[in-house]
């Protein structure tokens, strides 16, 4: 198989065995970037020379006989709404195109600690807002298993990344599924940790109580990598947990003897595709063979998880993006006569059709006379769907489900109604609100497109996931095949 | 049931200038949004205490130490127009 379609563990092991070096993986990178990119349309910004120079530090401490950590030379990209110093950060949105932040995310910084190699920075919908990559205010990006086809949202770019070996390994964000939704649809690895396990120090703000920084990648065993290089509790960020984190790569045994996973009922019912259903259904056959425990569950208020989540992420949204006002940074209109019509022209003009939507539905949600009927109904009913989650995590280690309902839907289906667009993250939702950890893992094909099985644990029970899916791993091979582009 | 005036409202609190489709557009699709949001009420909710944030938060608090911070041409690097070490924006009376 070609440098880039390993994985970070197999570039790993032929670096520190001298058998090629990091230049040449970052060059296989870039080859690869060079001829597909033109379909698949997953970066917004390159950082070649970057790169280059970033390869050979590396090469030159392999040489001096330094020992490297497990992802020095990997490259990575990142999604557009972190920032990187001196690279422009622009969330794909007109309002920020000329953003270069003076700072890093504390996750560019830990992955730098790492020895990573940043390819990029990838396109995603405008703020994070989207599940299909269509809102991007720049361009479209392409799923590599069918061109015609979106890779997912709002981390779109992250995962065709991956799944087009434009990159090894990627960041992305999730805040109502956004990393596990295109990681299903890309047929990649995608985890969104436990709320406060990962800082979002840095990470452009959609919805604070939601958003999550988490990873892409090829295989359960490099997910591990990624998570032991970004968890971890950071003074920077006052939501981050004050926690120990262990070892990811520990947790990682083909084993799920004992383990209790429950079916919520209501992820497998209405609204799924039947083949997706099917696929789920032999996953959990194979880890019941495997001698996991499987039974049916309910997790009651599901239901109320769409609804909820599209009261609350506006209304933090709406908060959030009333920094744009193109005062201190970003996109300015030119034709202002007083600074009131400056705030005005420049948002109206800098954000795209969603992002509008869904400030004005915050803002109304949050507004006078309407703040208890929505936004406080919204809080209460998030009461219920997080005691759903912590009735369930009584008596089951984990929980099993679609990560979305269809497998990846085609560009332009779902852009005329936003509500059947907002449905494409109807498995996702809930476990944000609730704060859980959730993986998705490619767990089959439905003529020829990834299916993704999520897989659900308790607060800072990444390790559980990681096991279960790693066992899921070892006996299928959905995460070996490749898109031929 | 939104209406074109409420929309209008909502889009100056939200500093948003919009043009007459836009309007009808956002007045059609909120109202369809909210409408599905009803569901929410078929739920007593009178003894749910409302969750904003997952995680018990806390103060966080730091000495009170000087310490480094960005230099002000850094600071001032992304904006769109400034003026010696100065912000400008259009005038606001």
């Amino acid at each position: 198989m070609e440098l880039y379609y390993l994985t970070a563990h197999e570039l790993h092991d032929l670096l520190v065995k001298k058998e090629i070096s990091a230049e040449e993986i970052c060059r296989a990178v870039f080859d690869r970037i060079d001829a597909v990119e033109d379909k698949i349309k997953a970066y917004v910004t390159l950082t070649r020379d970057r790169a280059f120079a970033r390869a050979r530090e590396i090469d030159r401490k392999i040489a001096a006989g330094e020992e490297v950590p497990p992802l020095a030379g990997i490259p990575v990209a990142i999604k557009d709404n972190m920032c990187t110093r001196g690279v422009r950060t622009t969330c794909s949105s007109k309002i920020l195109y000329n953003f270069v932040p003076p700072y890093n995310a504390t996750v560019v910084e830990k992955l730098e600690a790492a020895g990573t190699v940043m390819v990029g920075k990838t396109n995603m919908d405008e703020f994070a807002m989207g599940s299909s990559t269509e809102n991007s205010g720049f361009f479209v990006t392409a799923n590599p298993w069918d061109l015609e086809r979106v890779p997912g949202g709002s981390s779109g770019g992250s995962a065709a990344a991956v799944a087009a070996g434009e990159a090894i390994t990627a960041l992305g964000s999730d805040t109502g599924g956004s990393i596990r939704q295109p990681a299903a649809f890309c047929g990649v690895v995608g985890l969104k940790p436990t709320y406060g396990a990962v800082s979002r120090y840095g990470l452009v703000a959609f919805a604070s109580s939601l958003d999550q920084i988490g990873p892409f990648t090829r295989d359960v065993t490099d997910c591990a990598l990624m998570l032991n290089a970004i968890c971890g509790h950071d003074p920077l960020d006052s939501t981050s947990a004050p926690r120990d984190i262990p070892d990811f790569t520990s947790c990682l045994r083909d084993d799920v003897k004992g383990l209790k996973i429950g079916v919520p009922r209501e992820y497998m019912g209405e609204g799924i595709d039947p083949a997706v259903k099917e696929i789920i259904g032999q996953a959990t056959g194979l880890l019941a063979s495997l001698g996991a425990e499987i039974e049916e569950t309910t997790l009651p208020h599901s239901r109320y998880a769409l609804p909820t989540y599209y009261l609350i992420a506006p209304a933090e949204a709406s908060s959030n993006l009333a920094r744009y006002d193109g005062v201190r940074y970003g996109y300015r209109t030119e034709d202002a006569r007083d600074v009131v019509d400056m705030f005005m022209k420049t948002r109206s003009q800098g954000f795209g059709p969603e992002v509008k939507r869904r400030i004005m539905l915050g803002t109304y949600a949050l507004s006078a006379g309407y703040y208890d009927a929505y936004y406080l109904k919204a809080l209460k009913v998030r009461t219920l769907i997080k005691q759903d989650f912590d009735r369930a995590f009584e008596k089951f280690d984990v929980l099993l489900a679609p990560t979305a309902p269809s497998p990846a839907f085609k560009r332009g289906e779902k852009t005329g109604d936003p509500l059947q667009m907002y449905m494409s993250d109807i498995c996702t939702l809930a476990v944000n609100l609730a704060g859980m950890p959730g993986i998705s893992i490619p767990a089959g094909f439905v003529d020829g497109l990834p299916v993704g099985m999520q897989l659900i644990g308790k607060p800072f029970g990444e390790g559980t996931l990681l096991r279960v899916a790693y066992t899921f791993e070892q006996h299928t091979d959905y995460h070996r095949r490749r898109p031929s582009l | 049931m939104i209406t074109i005036k409420d929309v209008e409202h909502v889009a100056l609190l939200a500093r948003l200038e919009l043009s007459e489709e836009e309007k009808q557009m956002y007045t059609k699709q909120l109202n369809a949004i909210l409408e599905y949001a009803q569901m929410l009420n078929e739920l007593n909710t009178d003894d749910i205490p409302p969750t904003a944030h997952v995680l018990p938060l806390k103060n966080v608090w730091r000495e009170d130490e000087v310490g480094e911070h960005l230099p002000p041409e850094e600071v001032l690097a992304n904006a769109p127009e400034t003026e010696g070490q100065f912000f400008k924006v259009p005038r606001i009376v």
